[in-house]
Parts: structure tokens; C-alpha cells; sequence
């Protein structure tokens, strides 16, 4: 269990649902260390400021994360998180490691247009 | 619209910048802190906290996050996630500018920029960074279970976390710019006695190599000059902290280490401005040490503020 103000997505499901409910979604897939904490702190700054992006976190651990960590997106990442960006429920981006709020907001604008 | 003038501007939200701010917000003044990355600094990437004193055992976040909330609850401000690019410290009023063009204006500023890992800064870091390049164990060790991995540096965190790394590493090979360690005794002898850990002495890394991923470094004696390629899938960089006070250079006194001094009451050269935490010139640098140094910044501000606060209604009479 994360302790972000983020909403925590709990299963696969759940996640499935959102991102064919919401045509721009970031999944933040980490544990609360010191490179997934700065990436879930400017998404909290950033729920505030881009309403037409749904921010989201979800545990690394969890075995619901599978959905993530075995994504083709993600083949050959070795550090947390694991950043999805997700856009009409297909993958359009993903990064690994640390990120900073400018790198993320380039990415909210290059496939998200926010 | 005339623009609001803060009594305390704090720069950095680390355990000494948020402890300014409660102690400056509690002492009933207007106090707002601008942080660069996420609030906490160096505190988040501490997993365990076990020496701090009144809390038995607590992670970095928490004790961030707790900090961050009473901060809060005194009326401080906090912003983060921004990029300061001006900063004009001499004047009365002090002015800082954001690289988004606004400014924020202040009667004294405290410097609480702390530290941050110091990186190696060669050919290849930027683009293996996640996939290959680490700067923290804890983090990211298991995803090289049965890999054979290098760890760059020779102080107490590169060979502790070179020793942790064993756990999950097929063979670790600690890189290091000298022929001596600078760590503790204790550390030293774990790291050499535990058989997974090799060690190539006086080299430093010239560059990584790979496709996708991390597959070699470029090894560089600093001795004889010779290069050869480490086949490797991993790298851990542990080579010590920096201060973050580039942008002060030319506006505050800074020593050879670039660390901002000041006196016993956290002054810096220029009136009305004072520094605290590990940007400053000292010995320790722990959350104990950040916090106390926050303190005395926070009451020597609030006394310069309320200094000039009646000079100015002298001058107005
Ligand atoms: C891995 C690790 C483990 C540690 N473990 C412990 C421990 O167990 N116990 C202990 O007591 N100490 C520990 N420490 C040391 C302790 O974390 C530091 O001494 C302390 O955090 C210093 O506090 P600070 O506020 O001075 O700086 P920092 O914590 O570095 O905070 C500075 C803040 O300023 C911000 N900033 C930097 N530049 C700017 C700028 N130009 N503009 C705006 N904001 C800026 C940064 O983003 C950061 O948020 C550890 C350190 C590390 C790295």
C-alpha cells in the first residue's frame, strides 16, 4: 500500500477500466523510495493544474501490478518507477527511473496535448 | 497591483528550510519557501531514520511529510517542483525570479539548498539511467538478481551498498579512483571479506556501453592511462554528495568546497540573508544537524525582519 494523496489503482481491472474510461491517464507503478517519490509529488502538482489528465499510483509489489511490469513498454527497465502514459486505454509513453516535473510535462504535452 | 513583500523567503524544503518555516510562520511571520524538487530533499531518500531523536524508527517520507504538514498548519507556504533562475539578494527587499517569469519579494531569504548526489558526468550516464545506471540500491537492486554489476566509489555508501547489492547480484566489482578507501574500518573489511565483491583500484569509468541497455563500461586507469571495456549489466553510483549552491557563486561568500559560510547565527555576507543545513560550511551533516541550523536562521531572520520593520517606521516618522 502506497501513502500518496494519489488514488492507488488496486488491480488490473481497475486499471483497465480507468484507462478506457478516461482518454489521458498517468499511472505512477512504484514503492515509496526515494526515486518513486519525487515522480508521485509532481503528480499531485500536477492533478491540481491539469484537469484533462487523470494522475494515478499503483504499488510495484502488488501482484495486481503485472499489468505494468510485464507491459512490452516496459522491456528492459531496470529502475523504479515504472511511468505509464496512457491514451485512449493504449500505451502512448512509458519511462523508468526518477523523472523530473519538467521531463513529465513534456511528455503530458507531447501525447497528451496538456 | 502592488506585489506582496514576505518577511521570510525560504529557498529549499529539506528538514532545515521546512524547520524554518515552522519556527518563522509559528513566530507569527509571513513565510513562504520555494522548492526545486519534491519537499523533504535528501530525508526521501532515506528509507529508515533511527536517529532521530523523540521518533524511534520512521522513514524519510514521513518525517518530510510530518515536517511539510506543520509547517503548514503555522500558515507557511510551500511551493515545489519549480526552477528558480534569478536571484537579487542586496537590496531592502530581496527579489527571486522563477523561470516561469514570476518573482517573489522578500525582506530576508534563507538559503536551505542542502545537497545532492554528485554524478560521474561521462559519455552514456544520461541515456542508461533505468536501464543500467542506478543511484540507489534499495530501489532498484533486485532487478539485478544474478547479473554481474560494478559499483563506483569508495566512501561508507559505496561499500556498504556495494555489500547489500551481493544479496541479489551475481558478482558486484567496486570501481575506485584511489588505492584507499575513504570509509569507515568497518565497512571496509565487510566489503573485502565478503566473496561475491571484487575490486579494480586507481580507475575511474570513461564511459557506459550498450543497445538498449547497459552491457559495458569503459574502464580508465588513472595511473598508466590504459582503457579497457568491463563487460557489465549494471552500475551503481555512490562518489559523495555536492552543495547546491552553483547559483549563489558570485553573489555569497562560498569556501573551496563551494559551501556557503556563515557565522554562529547562520548570517551570510549579505545583510538579511542567511543560510542553513548541508549547503552551509560545517563538519556533520545529518536531519538533526539541518534542523538546528534551520532553527537559528529562522529567530536570527525573524529578529533582522523585525529590525527592519521598526527602522523603517523611524525613518516614516
Ligand atoms: C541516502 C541518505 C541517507 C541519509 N540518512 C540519514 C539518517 O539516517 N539520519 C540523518 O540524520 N541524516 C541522514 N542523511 C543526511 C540528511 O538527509 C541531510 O543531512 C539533510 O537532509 C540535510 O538537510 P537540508 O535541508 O540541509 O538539505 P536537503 O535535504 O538536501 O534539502 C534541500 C532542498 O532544497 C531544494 N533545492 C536545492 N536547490 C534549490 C534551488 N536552487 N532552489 C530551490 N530549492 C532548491 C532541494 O530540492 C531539496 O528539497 C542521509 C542522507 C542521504 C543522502
Amino acid at each position: 500500500m502506497l501513502r500518496t494523496a494519489l488514488h492507488e489503482i488496486e488491480t488490473a481491472e481497475e486499471l483497465k477500466k480507468l484507462i478506457s474510461e478516461n482518454e489521458n491517464v498517468m499511472v505512477c507503478c512504484g514503492r515509496m523510495g526515494p526515486m518513486c517519490i519525487p515522480v508521485y509529488d509532481a503528480m499531485e502538482e500536477l492533478e491540481v493544474e491539469k484537469p484533462n489528465v487523470k494522475f494515478f499510483s499503483m504499488a510495484f509489489d502488488s501482484p495486481e501490478a503485472w499489468i505494468v511490469r510485464n507491459d512490452q513498454a516496459c522491456k528492459g527497465f531496470m529502475g523504479l518507477p515504472f511511468t505509464m502514459y496512457y491514451k485512449n486505454g493504449k500505451v502512448a509513453h512509458a519511462t523508468t527511473s526518477i523523472q523530473t516535473m519538467d521531463k513529465i510535462k513534456a511528455v503530458l504535452k507531447d501525447k497528451f496535448n496538456a | 497591483m502592488e506585489q506582496k513583500i514576505y518577511d521570510v523567503l525560504i529557498i529549499g524544503g529539506g528538514p532545515a528550510g521546512l524547520t524554518a518555516g515552522i519556527y518563522a510562520s509559528r513566530a507569527k511571520l509571513s513565510v513562504l519557501i520555494l522548492n526545486e524538487g519534491a519537499v523533504g530533499g535528501q530525508m526521501i531518500l532515506t528509507n529508515e531514520v533511527a536517529n532521530y531523536p523523540g521518533v524511534e524508527k520512521t522513514t524519510g517520507y514521513h518525517l518530510a511529510n510530518s515536517m511539510k504538514k506543520q509547517a503548514r498548519e503555522f500558515g507557511c507556504i510551500i511551493k515545489s517542483n519549480l526552477q528558480i533562475a534569478n536571484y537579487e539578494l542586496s537590496g531592502a527587499v530581496k527579489n527571486v525570479e522563477l523561470t516561469d517569469g514570476s518573482i517573489y519579494k522578500a525582506l530576508s531569504v534563507i538559503i536551505a539548498t542542502g545537497g545532492k548526489p554528485r554524478q560521474l558526468n561521462v559519455l552514456g550516464e544520461d541515456t542508461f539511467r533505468g536501464t543500467g545506471i542506478s543511484y540507489c540500491a534499495t530501489c532498484d537492486g533486485e532487478f539485478f538478481t544474478g547479473k554481474d554489476i560494478v559499483v563506483v566509489g569508495g566512501g561508507n555508501s559505496a561499500l556498504e551498498e556495494a555489500v547489500s547489492l551481493t544479496k541479489y547480484a551475481n558478482k558486484v566489482t567496486i570501481i575506485h579512483q584511489f588505492n584507499h578507501f575513504q570509509a569507515f574500518e568497518y565497512a571496509i573489511a565487510e566489503a573485502k571479506e565478503n566473496p561475491k565483491i571484487s575490486f579494480v583500484y586507481n580507475s575511474v569509468i570513461s564511459q557506459f556501453n550498450g543497445n538498449e541497455n547497459l552491457q559495458s563500461v569503459s574502464v580508465k586507469n588513472v595511473v598508466t592511462g590504459d582503457v579497457s571495456k568491463l563487460p557489465t549489466q549494471g552500475a551503481f553510483i555512490f562518489i559523495g554528495y555536492l552543495p547546491n549552491t552553483n547559483a549563489f557563486k558570485g553573489i555569497l561568500d562560498l569556501n573551496d568546497m563551494n559551501e556557503i559560510i556563515t557565522t554562529s547565527e547562520m548570517e551570510t555576507n549579505i545583510p538579511g540573508v542567511f543560510a542553513a543545513g548541508d549547503s552551509i560550511a560545517k563538519r556533520y551533516r545529518q536531519i538533526t544537524t539541518a534542523v538546528a541550523d534551520g532553527t537559528i536562521a529562522a529567530l536570527s531572520a525573524s529578529d533582522f525582519v523585525a529590525k527592519s520593520k521598526q527602522h523603517h517606521l523611524v525613518m516614516q516618522n
